[in-house]
């Protein structure tokens, strides 16, 4: 078994053998490696996809460059999310102070791109030299009449997941403002799924085949005016739960919108996601609509599904992703192809989430928090794993091993959420598995005893 | 006096799709070309991820960088418990031969004292793993200079003065690997011993593995930095090295040192080789002079596809100062050279290079936009975040440097010596070429 980093021992556990509860939700021990980014990552990530809005970020450059045109998250309409605008600041205005530089870049910047709103990222210096970012937020909104809303993400100030929270308090400030347009009686709204490579387009058309609109998508392909509506809907329905469950609390204790978390990928969940929202609205129409959706497009995909489950049957897999609702999707999804999952985990995994893996999972699963390289390289080789499931960061691991990668992390081009995107899953799972090129690995060779 | 007020407190515009990244990832860098070192940020943990995340996209390898992960009572009182954690579980699981240690905003911006840290440490663990420290806070300087910087800081804590031997150092800017073994096979290839600094041809474009390696393999030894002192010549190429920064200067580190820019176009590639010829005291191999030739011979074959073409160059200075100058040798006009840092001297090189061109330091992309525009750019030649440029533009983008994260064979890019210069040329003169067939009906399908 691998000696791991000592305050690192309670996030590693073998499912059904061991008995402790798995330790999460905590900081990233220092020198361990993570693959987690901080609070601002959290914060960028979420926002990113509103794409008529401004997204400053406030500091020296590195964050900026970092996450500029970052996200596959595609827009409909106008693309000012693709930009990376930075205050930049440097040696003096650390000294002094950066509030200036940000009053004249705001007013400077909405003058330019005209944007509905503007967000405001404090970086992990902002704080320290004691920029008072509320007040130049509130002066610039009073000046250009759009909301300026700060976004508190400086990166030392927790995880990933308090960069989460920053962005819902960031999105909640401008919800309730639309009292006026309409909004139709089937209405909801999706919270997190950041549109990446289209997928909000193809969650929103089952929606409208089921009788529901969308008010406002949080955030893919998002829009502020849409978001200024959104507690009119009737019901949140929560992706990436992890990212966005914060939002729909706030919005049920101030709007009474009640919510329910989902997953839209895999066979399962996609179709109990569909379900469960058509069974809120407990109208005979929508339900029988929802059936034949699910009924059509099921019957579409399994045969292609039953023709990638041939060829990948008893192939071993390794999960490594940021939410775990993800982790949970992927763990069914694999199953339907009938490969075992030997390894799982996340980097932002709460209590009842790995309770609920440790439900889903075979015994001798390994499940693991906040993982790092070289716990991973040498999970992966202790099981004989085929396939790596993660994300930019996570792909070199694989390949040196001579294993199948598939890419699941947010930057992705081929949607992967939906019926379309559980054979698109497939399909990439597939075309990496069986891939010829592995023979010449030389620890596939080793695997193999030499003989392939 | 009023006018002169208004320039006093004119405030520097936003950065707008910037064209400079951070310190740190200058100086992790340097630390993977260090045989069996890891680097480990002091600061926090989004500073490793998204460097990591940013060169593993580039060159395909794994990139482990170590964090000191800040919380925030360590920004307040300080991150000598944090460094002190990071430094034990990271000497702990890689075994190291030497942790180099980047600064960042944070810790800086706290005054955190990390040389002390580490004196405290080494007593208190009895460790006797070397650590270097380099400070690179973001606020000052981009990541070339964190590149120099940690150059600089290596050959200060690790080299000792010696008697002098008869090596050569060659201290490259930031290249490809595909060029660190060209540098490589250039030092071979003259019969003598060289000690190539840093060197991350083989960890950041490495082989197949049968079993995970911590550390990937490859790099400057260890042994070869500390007699870096000694060696009877140095050859230091790129304008952002002759430049002293946060860790001082490189000249007062190196023995007889020649700083040049980057060896591209015939012009640099000859004074480059001149100086090796120089700094070893042999002649050139044949094996060049043939190269050099194969080159003047492309040179007339393409040139017409060349002329009078008006090429945007942005990058890193070292890049855009010997681009300006090769694209100015085939007949190319470079009409904006842009570049993220603020060197004034380079400014004035590229000036020399190319006098039609503006000169754009301290820029980011979108200003470089708004300047192109009606200015009738043919191409723009730079990493693939000039592709902001090129398809706003409707232009061809010929990628170099880095990053190149939109492209296969980043790590192979050739850019370095008569060979580079001709893989170069070839991709521009294919790049015009092919856009020209694509709106055109002619065909160009017999050149």
């Amino acid at each position: 078994m691998i000696d791991l980093i000592e305050a690192r021992k309670n996030q590693v556990y073998v499912n059904k053998k061991d008995s402790f509860n798995i330790e999460c939700d905590k900081k990233s021990v220092a020198g361990s490696v993570s693959q987690r980014a901080c609070v601002f990552c959290g914060s960028r990530v979420v926002l990113y996809p509103i794409a008529d809005a401004l997204h400053l970020i406030h500091g020296p450059i590195g964050c900026a460059a970092y996450t500029w045109d970052i996200r596959g998250a595609l827009s409909s309409g106008p693309e000012l999310h693709r930009m990376s605008f930075c205050t930049d600041l440097r040696e003096n205005d650390v000294i002094y102070g950066g509030e200036k530089k940000l009053y004249n870049a705001l007013i400077s910047l909405i003058e330019k791109y005209n944007p509905k709103a503007a967000f405001i990222y404090s970086t992990c210096i902002v704080g320290l030299i004691g920029d008072d970012i509320n007040a130049v937020c509130r002066r610039v909104s009073s000046e250009k009449n759009i909301p300026v809303i700060p976004v508190h993400s400086e990166g030392f100030k927790g995880t990933k997941k308090d960069g989460y929270r920053a962005a819902c308090e960031a999105l909640f400030t401008l919800t309730g403002f639309d009292n006026e347009s309409e909004v139709p009686k089937h209405s909801i709204n999706i919270l997190g799924d950041f549109n990446l490579a289209g997928e909000s387009w193809i969650i929103k058309n089952y929606y409208k085949e089921m009788g529901i609109d969308v008010v406002s998508c949080l955030t893919g392909d998002g829009r502020i005016d849409e978001i200024k509506k959104a507690h009119r809907a009737s019901l949140n329905v929560v992706q990436c739960s992890g990212s966005m469950t914060f939002l729909a609390k706030l919005m049920k204790e101030k709007y009474g919108i009640p919510f329910i978390r989902v997953s839209y990928f895999g066979i399962e969940d996609l179709s109990e996601a569909l379900y469960e929202v058509a069974r809120f609205f407990n109208e005979k129409e929508i339900i029988d609509k929802t059936s034949e959706l699910v009924g059509r497009e099921l019957s579409a995909i399994y045969p292609e599904i039953i023709k990638f489950r041939s060829k990948l049957e008893g192939k071993k897999a390794a999960i490594y992703v940021g939410g775990s609702f993800k982790a949970f999707s992927l763990v069914k999804a694999l199953r339907h192809l009938g490969m075992k999952t030997e390894v799982v985990g996340s980097q932002t995994g709460s209590k009842d989430d790995y309770d609920y893996l440790k439900e889903i999972c075979d015994e001798g699963t390994i499940i693991v928090d906040d993982t790092n390289p070289l716990e991973l390289s040498h999970f992966i080789e202790e099981r004989g794993v085929d396939l790596l499931i993660g994300g930019v960061k996570e792909r070199p691991i694989a390949y040196k091993l001579g294993i199948a990668f598939c890419d699941h992390n947010h930057e992705r081009k081929i949607p992967l959420a939906g019926f379309e995107g559980m054979v698109n899953f497939c399909r990439e799972v597939y075309s990496s598995v069986l891939s010829p090129v592995w023979k010449y690995s030389p620890a596939y060779r080793k695997r193999k005893g030499g003989i392939v | 006096m009023k006018a002169q007020e208004k320039v006093i407190e004119k405030i520097a515009d936003p950065a707008r799709n910037t064209c400079r990244l951070c310190a740190p990832l200058g100086a992790s860098t340097v630390f993977r070309g260090i045989e069996n070192c890891i680097p480990l940020l002091h600061g926090s943990q989004g500073c490793s991820t998204y460097i990591r995340r940013y060169m593993i996209s580039h060159f395909r390898e794994p990139v482990d960088i170590a964090s000191s992960n800040f919380s925030e009572s360590a920004a307040v009182f300080g991150g000598r418990e944090n460094l002190h954690t990071a430094l034990d579980n990271v000497i702990g699981k890689y075994q190291p031969s030497l942790v180099g240690i980047a600064t960042t905003c944070l810790s800086e911006t706290i005054g955190d004292d990390v040389s002390l840290y580490i004196k405290e440490y080494n007593e208190k663990s009895k460790s006797d793993v070397p650590v270097v420290n380099v400070p690179t806070p973001s606020y000052k300087g981009i990541h070339t200079d964190g590149y120099r910087d940690a150059v600089i800081s290596c050959i200060k804590t690790v080299s000792k003065e010696n008697e002098s031997g008869d090596f050569i150092n060659i201290i490259p800017a930031f290249v490809s690997p595909e060029d660190l073994r060209h540098l490589k096979e250039i030092a071979s290839d003259f019969k003598t011993d060289a000690v190539l600094f840093p060197d991350y041809s083989e960890t950041l474009d490495g082989e197949s593995w049968e079993s995970y390696k911590k550390i990937s393999p490859g790099g400057t030894l260890l042994s070869d930095i500390a007699r870096i002192k000694s060696a009877k010549a140095s050859i230091v190429i790129g304008s952002s090295l002759s430049r002293s920064g946060l860790s001082g200067s490189l000249s007062d580190h190196l023995p007889n040192s020649h700083f040049m820019n980057l060896p591209i176009g015939i012009d640099l590639c000859d004074e480059f080789f001149g100086a090796f010829e120089k700094a070893t005291g042999k002649q050139l191999p044949e094996k060049y002079s043939s190269e050099r030739n194969r080159l003047v011979d492309s040179y007339m074959d393409a040139h017409k596809y060349f002329f009078e073409k008006r090429a945007i160059i942005a990058g890193d200075e070292d890049l855009v100062v010997s681009l300006a100058s090769f694209m100015s040798e085939i007949g190319i006009v470079p009409v904006i050279c842009a570049t993220g840092s603020d060197n004034p001297a380079a400014a004035e090189i590229i000036k020399k290079y190319a006098p039609d061109a503006e000169v754009m330091s301290d820029s980011d992309y979108a200003t470089v936009l708004d300047k192109a525009k009606g200015m009738n750019c043919d191409l723009v030649i730079g990493s693939s975040k000039g592709f902001y440029l090129s398809k706003n533009l409707s232009i061809p983008l010929v990628r170099v440097g880095f990053p190149v994260h939109d492209r296969f064979g980043s790590q192979r890019i050739k850019h370095l010596g008569y060979r580079g210069t001709q893989s170069i040329l070839d991709n521009i003169a294919n790049a015009i070429i092919e856009h020209k067939q694509n709106s055109s009906n002619i065909g160009y399908s017999y050149l």
